[in-house]
């Protein structure tokens, strides 16, 4: 089924103009209340005025996590703060984490977005959804509530963790969507057969998963263990939250992308050129509804590609296929964004500590476990174990409080690291996605 | 009064204390007493050897993290109840002991026992007011 037809199945044509239309409209106020677009587009010498075509957006310069980082917290606002209703951020260390707001209109958007997603993924009124996004800073969970009731479902915000009293709900009130990252799914499932629940005697239809990525082998995993039919879902904070692209469960083949509000386009890392549709790159987005805060050509980090072939479902918008990497060093663990500078900060914090680390991404059974490798260096040495071990529940705490992340710490001994070319090895991922 | 100890950071792994021992033999170091401390990640080995500066020098060389500390050698009478007097006489000056172990060799008819103390001066004075015998690093190494 479709929430918006009008939008989702019309012809490319009449898209485009609405695009355009939009477009227009967020350069030009993007270019009049946020300094730092102004004085992007200067020193590329381009005015607002010269955007003619849709064609025309690859003139403009590329907007980074870093920019987003140097504006922080409020720099990249379009509106002032009376007319902010929300606002999210995404993980930062004692730093600065991205910080992005929202007007009114801006979260009716997104629950609008949010309605059409989880319609996409087999939702609808008189489904009741049992959300295990995370509530909070997370766009996660608040995302996904309010599409719930847009949509009209009924939704039970049980947020993340508590996994025992998750599976009691789940068995007590019978929803028959869920929505959460793919590996807490499967974590789900197990804690459900430790306590003798059966999850393929739920009531579970359909499950919205995202915020992390997950293959097509694990796909067929979960649909078997879970006894649902599994959906992709895709978003960034920066960009709006969920609900940027969605799977439909008819074709479950590529997500369609929402562009009467995102623009995507796919360019190569390196050299940042624009690549045709079916080529694989990195994905940037300019969102064309936003209030509160308009990106323009901001660069996602995920690698992917678009497909625009028709699609079973009768959307006519672009998709893009299941995101196969990133074009930086972040790792998302059990959906929380990781950069290894983040783990850098923290050791370098710490007395005595110096910042020779690696980390280690596994999987065990459906959770990714963290390790982190610290060597231990003189300062830190001690002749007593209890002294080493204090030190490792320091760091461990540290990075939790930090980052929102368990991680397991490992002292080990100096020059342990790989170091390749002299540039240490920062992160070995084993996880087979 | 006080001897040396250096202690050497190891990982859990197979072959991590041999080559320990193969560094120590190629700097010609020889080893007075030795005890392990380990965790199910690492280790912490603690070693009286008869030239810690090279030992040491040895050892951070090749690549391991070396850590030097003071310690005490106390003679301890070889009867029964010998080590309970020590401990007993410790514990009731409120010293505490944080690690110990044994030396190779017997000084006269006494054993000997290498203990950490968290507070070694204070420790090295209660000894000493006690009539214990405790045996300097110079001796010791030479034992």
């Amino acid at each position: 089924m479709i929430y918006d037809i009008e939008y989702e199945t019309m012809p490319r044509e009449a898209l485009e103009a609405i695009q355009f239309r939009r477009l227009k409209a967020t350069i030009d106020r993007g270019y009049a209340s946020v300094p730092f677009y102004r004085k992007q587009f200067e020193a590329a010498g381009i005015t607002p005025g010269a955007i003619q075509s849709l064609k025309d957006l690859q003139k403009l310069p590329f907007t980074t996590k870093q920019d987003l980082r140097d504006n922080y917290p409020f720099g990249m606002f379009a509106v002032p703060m009376e007319n902010v209703v929300r606002i999210h951020a995404s993980s930062g260390t004692t730093g600065q984490p991205t910080v992005v707001g929202y007007t009114a209109r801006d979260v009716d958007t997104w629950a609008c977005l949010m309605a059409r997603s989880l319609m996409a993924g087999g939702a609808t009124r008189g489904d009741m959804i049992h959300n295990a996004y995370g509530y909070g800073l997370f766009t996660g969970g608040l995302g996904a509530h309010y599409g719930a009731e847009k949509l009209g479902a009924s939704v039970i915000p049980v947020s993340g963790g508590n996994t025992k009293r998750q599976v009691v709900i789940m068995k007590d009130f019978g929803p028959t969507i869920l929505t959460a990252t793919p590996s807490y799914a499967l974590h789900l499932a197990e804690v459900a057969d430790e306590m003798g629940v059966s999850f393929r005697d739920l009531k579970f239809k359909y499950g919205i998963f995202g915020a992390e990525p997950w293959s097509e082998s694990m796909r067929g995993d979960i649909e078997e263990k879970l006894g649902l039919v599994a959906v992709d879902i895709y978003g960034l904070s920066e960009v709006i939250g969920p609900g940027v692209a969605m799977e439909c469960y008819e074709a479950k083949k590529g997500l369609h992308i929402f562009e009467d509000h995102f623009i995507p386009e796919i360019i190569d890392p390196e050299t940042g050129e624009v690549l045709p549709y079916g080529e694989t790159g990195e994905l940037v987005f300019t969102s064309i509804t936003k209030e509160a805060f308009p990106v323009i050509r901001y660069r996602t980090r995920d690698i992917t590609s678009l497909n625009p072939e028709p699609c079973i479902c009768g959307r006519t918008m672009v998709r893009m296929n299941k995101v196969s990497g990133r074009s930086d060093d972040m790792l998302i663990i059990r959906g929380v964004n990781v950069f290894p500078s983040q783990i850098e900060s923290v050791l370098m914090e710490m007395q005595n500590v110096e910042p020779h680390y690696q980390l280690v991404v596994d999987r065990e059974g459906s959770l990714d476990i963290l390790t982190v490798m610290v060597e231990v260096s003189e300062s830190m040495f001690s002749d007593e174990v209890k002294t080493l071990q204090t030190m490792e529940k320091e760091i461990t705490k540290n990075i939790k409080d930090y980052l929102g992340v368990s991680a397991k710490v490992k002292l080990v001994e100096p020059k342990v690291i790989a170091r390749s070319q002299g540039k240490a090895v920062r992160v070995i991922d084993n996880r087979k996605i | 009064m006080k001897a040396e100890q250096i202690s050497v950071f190891l990982e859990n792994k197979a072959g991590r204390l041999c080559e320990v021992t193969g560094v120590l033999a190629e700097a010609q170091v020889n080893i007075r007493a030795l005890a392990l401390a380990d965790t199910s990640d690492f280790g912490v080995l603690r070693l009286i050897v008869d030239d810690t500066e090279k030992a040491k020098g040895a050892l951070k060389k090749a690549g391991f993290t070396v850590g030097k500390t003071n310690v005490l050698a106390v003679e301890v009478p070889d009867r029964p109840g010998g080590l309970h007097d020590i401990l007993n006489l410790l514990q009731s000056s409120g010293i505490n002991v944080e690690y110990m172990y044994a030396f190779v060799q017997q000084s006269g008819s006494n054993a000997v026992m290498i203990f950490r103390f968290d507070n070694t001066d204070n420790a090295l004075k209660v000894m000493q007011a006690n009539g214990l015998r405790v045996i300097d690093g110079k001796t010791l190494y030479g034992m």
